[in-house]
């Protein structure tokens, strides 16, 4: 056994970025399913939009606000990306300050999105593109909305540095899941926004 | 390598056992049992939770079995006929057939795969309460009254709230969308334990076939699961919110629900009989004193089965007018997938023929389990040919159809893996000479009931009508149903009578009553807390069988190996080669899954009551126990390559 385990410690020192934590394994698994949600969801929307489109608006949705609300969201993962890089050096400052910052530009993002909502003239019971579109947006408003409460505890966690444990690294979940929210917002962006473009 | 730790490798003694019990036992008592995370504690939950719901689904087919036995019956009035056919259909496909199974995995795999515990003790925990409380929940609601009763497939426009008011259908939505959680935390949790606690040296190509078919319904699951919960979720918006996904009306469209539903149903039906298959494919050769015939091409074909199970599902939608060039796609892979799901047939065949079988209790179950899965698969092959099809369905032949899948690729393999594994969960065997009444009487029940109720199908009779005329040429054919259900039911009760009176009086089991070939029959029955004293490096794919089998001169070692003993502690191990790579620090037991399961449930009830405050105080309540939950606690893992010895 002492062997075993020995050839393969020395496997990881060559290959030092193998190992990751459960807990980073747990979240991707969890992104699969989420991910899932989601591309059920725009089957819906896509089976609608070709068996009911009597119903369907006929003009493109306004890009308005939707398309600055997009880059904000983008914009957010990337300050997420760079204080998960700030972090994995040990600057744990600079680490708040992205953390915050994308905390910042998330919470503008559900802002927008409630104004873009107030703004549509159709509702969630107007008929099945209302229901789908809201229903659709509300699912990702809602993921967003889990991704700051993650963001508020790393805060805290990494403000109070109680997070000692550099290598297992809760930040990156966190910071995988976020990427996760923006990553989807783009699919639906695309399916509610951009594809009427192209009839 | 100069900050390289190596582990010292050690005997196992009994003053290491003794100090690991007093490391991972869970503390004795009520409130010591809420808490356990040990698997082998909720592994044996989930089975017998899983069992009595078995029970309870099959004493409503016998009420209904009374009902049909005779035409022009009127023991049930028709309303309580369609509750009663939903209740039994849901309870079996949803509540039993992968609970059961998640059970068996749960207790086998940390003991199969040489390790300590799952990846995530605590989400397995919360994955059986959230399991036992949506159970309660969909009962609670039928006690009372409130019963779905559009069949377990729940088609709109049936079940919209126009055509079906009151509380049935959304009761169980939330149960399914909360069960579904449950499905999801667990199949998660499955296939991170597999890629990162499996015992060293146990390579992808060394894991047993039950490991591979939980693995591949977990990944299923993962990604079927969502299709469902999201078509309830609709249901349950169109229902109580007045949105119109499925309002023909208001240009809403009802196939999507089928659509939804058969994306997950399909994958489904593959999820819970590819660990079932796996019980057959591990169990089978230790009572042929040989290994599995075609070990590799089992596991590869129980992937693709499930890889093309995706691609199907429109077979169960053949009557419902959609284009032909559609329906021939799905009608070629369905006649496709027959191919990989075969493998194992003839693997086990194979296997019997080459073999000096044993005809135990166990191995009857498993061997019927070819016979059953050959009936079942031949009447599904001709469902996938479209003609065929539109006289089939709704008829009672696709009714026999699925029992034959589901009682033949499950409940049967799962009774011979409890004759096979109660001796090392419970230390005490079974009744053989019970065990040979249990099987026969089942065995001859089930097909007394459903093999002429292929016939009752062909001859027309639709499924779900609470009776039937005199003259329509079904009576015999009935009646011979029911009597084979009261014999089958009769069969389930004499197993329960053996699993009580054994649990008392049953012999001593030993490690290893089978002298089976994989890791759990190296560990005591029942297996201590912490299941391996030292943990174990494997070398075969037959751990215990290396010096008979001599493939090669390199053998496994069991009782010599790293102690990990300070505090609860795991070996991590890389996904593919099975190489260690880390320390785990596994976590002590827990209230946070039981309040966070409590947590949950709640908020489904509060949505069902539309109560506003319910559903913000029980969301509040579960945040504050997942924030206790995942509270940074030290070092969780240790590589290896950077501590220094």
């Amino acid at each position: 056994m002492v062997d075993a385990v020995a050839s393969g410690a020395e496997e990881q020192a060559r290959s030092p970025s193998i190992a990751r934590s459960s807990g980073w394994w747990g979240i991707i698994f969890t992104i699969a399913t989420e991910g899932a949600v989601f591309a059920y969801l725009l089957f819906s929307y896509y089976y609608m939009a070709i068996s009911s489109h009597a119903t369907w608006p006929t003009a493109p949705l306004s890009l308005k606000l939707a398309l600055p609300n997009t880059l904000i969201l983008l914009l957010s993962s990337g300050t997420i990306w760079w204080a998960e890089r700030q972090y994995s050096t040990g600057k744990s400052t600079n680490a708040l300050l992205g953390l915050v910052v994308t905390f910042i530009l998330g919470a503008i993002f559900v802002s927008i999105q409630m104004v873009e909502w107030h703004q549509m003239s159709f509702s969630p019971t107007s008929g099945p593109y209302g229901s789908l579109y809201f229903t659709t947006t509300g699912f990702h408003v809602a993921h967003v909305v889990v991704g700051l409460l993650i963001l508020l505890a790393l805060i805290g966690w990494v403000a109070s540095g109680i997070l000692e444990d550099r290598r297992q690294n809760a930040v990156s979940v966190g910071a995988a899941y976020w990427h996760f929210v923006d990553a989807v917002w783009l699919s639906v962006f695309f399916t509610y926004y951009l594809t009427p473009y192209l009839s | 390598m100069a900050n390289t730790m190596t582990i010292p490798a050690v005997q196992e003694t009994p003053e290491l056992r003794a100090r690991l019990d007093r490391i991972w036992e869970t503390p004795k008592g009520f409130a010591g049992w809420l808490s356990s995370v040990d698997h082998k504690s909720i592994g044996i939950r989930y089975i017998v939770t899983a069992f009595a719901l078995l029970v309870i689904g099959g004493i409503e087919a016998l009420i209904m079995r009374l009902q049909l036995a005779r035409p022009n019956q009127q023991i049930l009035t028709p309303a309580q006929y369609n509750e009663l056919f939903t209740m039994h259909g849901i309870s079996m496909i949803f509540w039993y057939a992968s609970p059961i199974l998640s059970g068996f995995s749960n207790y086998l795999w940390p003991l199969i795969l040489g390790s300590r515990d799952m990846a995530f003790p605590r989400l397995n925990a919360l994955s059986y309460w959230i399991y036992l409380f949506s159970g309660v929940f969909l009962y609670a609601a039928f006690a009372i009254g409130i019963a779905p009763n559009a069949g377990w497939f729940d088609y709109v426009p049936y079940a919209n709230q126009q055509y079906n008011p009151g509380q049935g259908i959304d009761v169980y939505a939330m149960a399914l969308i909360l069960l579904g959680i449950s499905t999801t935390v667990g199949a998660i949790n499955f296939v991170v334990t597999l890629m990162r606690t499996r015992a060293a040296g146990m390579s992808i190509n060394r894991m047993p076939i039950l490991v591979w078919g939980t693995l591949t319904a977990s990944a299923g699951n993962i990604l079927a699961v969502p299709a469902v919960s999201l078509a309830f979720f609709l249901l349950w918006l169109d229902r109580r919110f007045g949105t119109h996904f499925y309002d023909v009306p208001a240009g809403g469209q009802p196939l999507l629900w089928q659509h939804l539903f058969w994306m997950f149903g399909h994958p489904w039906v593959y999820a819970i009989v590819l660990p079932a298959m796996g019980m057959v494919s591990d169990g089978l050769p230790t009572f042929c004193r040989r290994p599995l015939v075609g070990y590799t091409l089992v596991a590869l074909a129980t992937v693709l089965t499930m890889v093309i199970g995706f691609g199907v599902w429109v077979h169960h939608m053949f009557a419902t007018g959609l284009p032909d060039i559609g329906m021939s796609f799905f009608s070629a892979a369905s006649f496709v997938i027959v191919i990989p799901s075969a493998v194992a047939v003839f693997a086990w065949t194979a296997t019997i023929a080459l073999g000096r079988p044993q005809l135990t209790t166990a191995f009857l179950f498993f061997a019927s389990t070819i016979v059953l899965f050959v009936i079942g698969g031949v009447s599904g092959f001709m469902t996938a040919s479209v003609p065929a099809d539109w006289q089939f369905t709704d008829t009672y032949f696709i009714v026999a159809h699925i029992h034959y899948v589901l009682i033949g690729i499950n409940v049967f393999p799962v009774l011979g893996a409890l004759y096979y594994w109660f001796p090392k969960m419970s230390g005490r065997m079974l009744s053989e000479r019970l065990g040979q009444w249990n099987f026969w009487l089942m065995f001859i029940g089930f097909n007394l009931a459903f093999l002429p109720m292929h016939l009752t199908g062909l001859w027309g009779m639709p499924r779900r009508v609470y009776t039937y005329g005199a003259d329509f040429g079904w009576n015999t054919l009935n009646m011979i149903t029911t009597i084979g259900s009261f014999v089958l039911a009769l069969g389930v009760l004499l197993l329960i009578v053996n699993v009580v009176m054994s649990l008392f009086r049953g012999a001593a089991a030993g490690p290893n009553p089978w002298d089976a070939a994989t890791l759990e029959c190296a560990t005591p029955s029942p297996p201590p807390p912490y299941n391996f004293a030292v943990l174990p490096t494997v070398a075969s794919r037959h751990p215990l069988w290396e010096d008979r089998l001599q493939e090669s001169d390199e053998r496994s070692r069991i009782t010599v190996g790293p102690a990990l003993d300070n505090g609860r502690e795991a070996l991590a191990t890389s996904p593919i080669d099975a190489q260690p790579d880390a320390i785990l620090k596994m976590p002590e037991d827990s209230y946070a899954p039981l309040v966070l399961g409590l947590a949950l449930s709640a908020l489904f009830v509060s949505m069902l009551a539309m109560s506003l405050p319910g559903v913000l105080c029980s969301f509040a309540v579960g945040l504050i126990a997942m924030l206790i939950w995942l509270w940074p606690a030290g070092l969780s893992f240790r590589p290896l390559r950077t501590t220094d010895g």
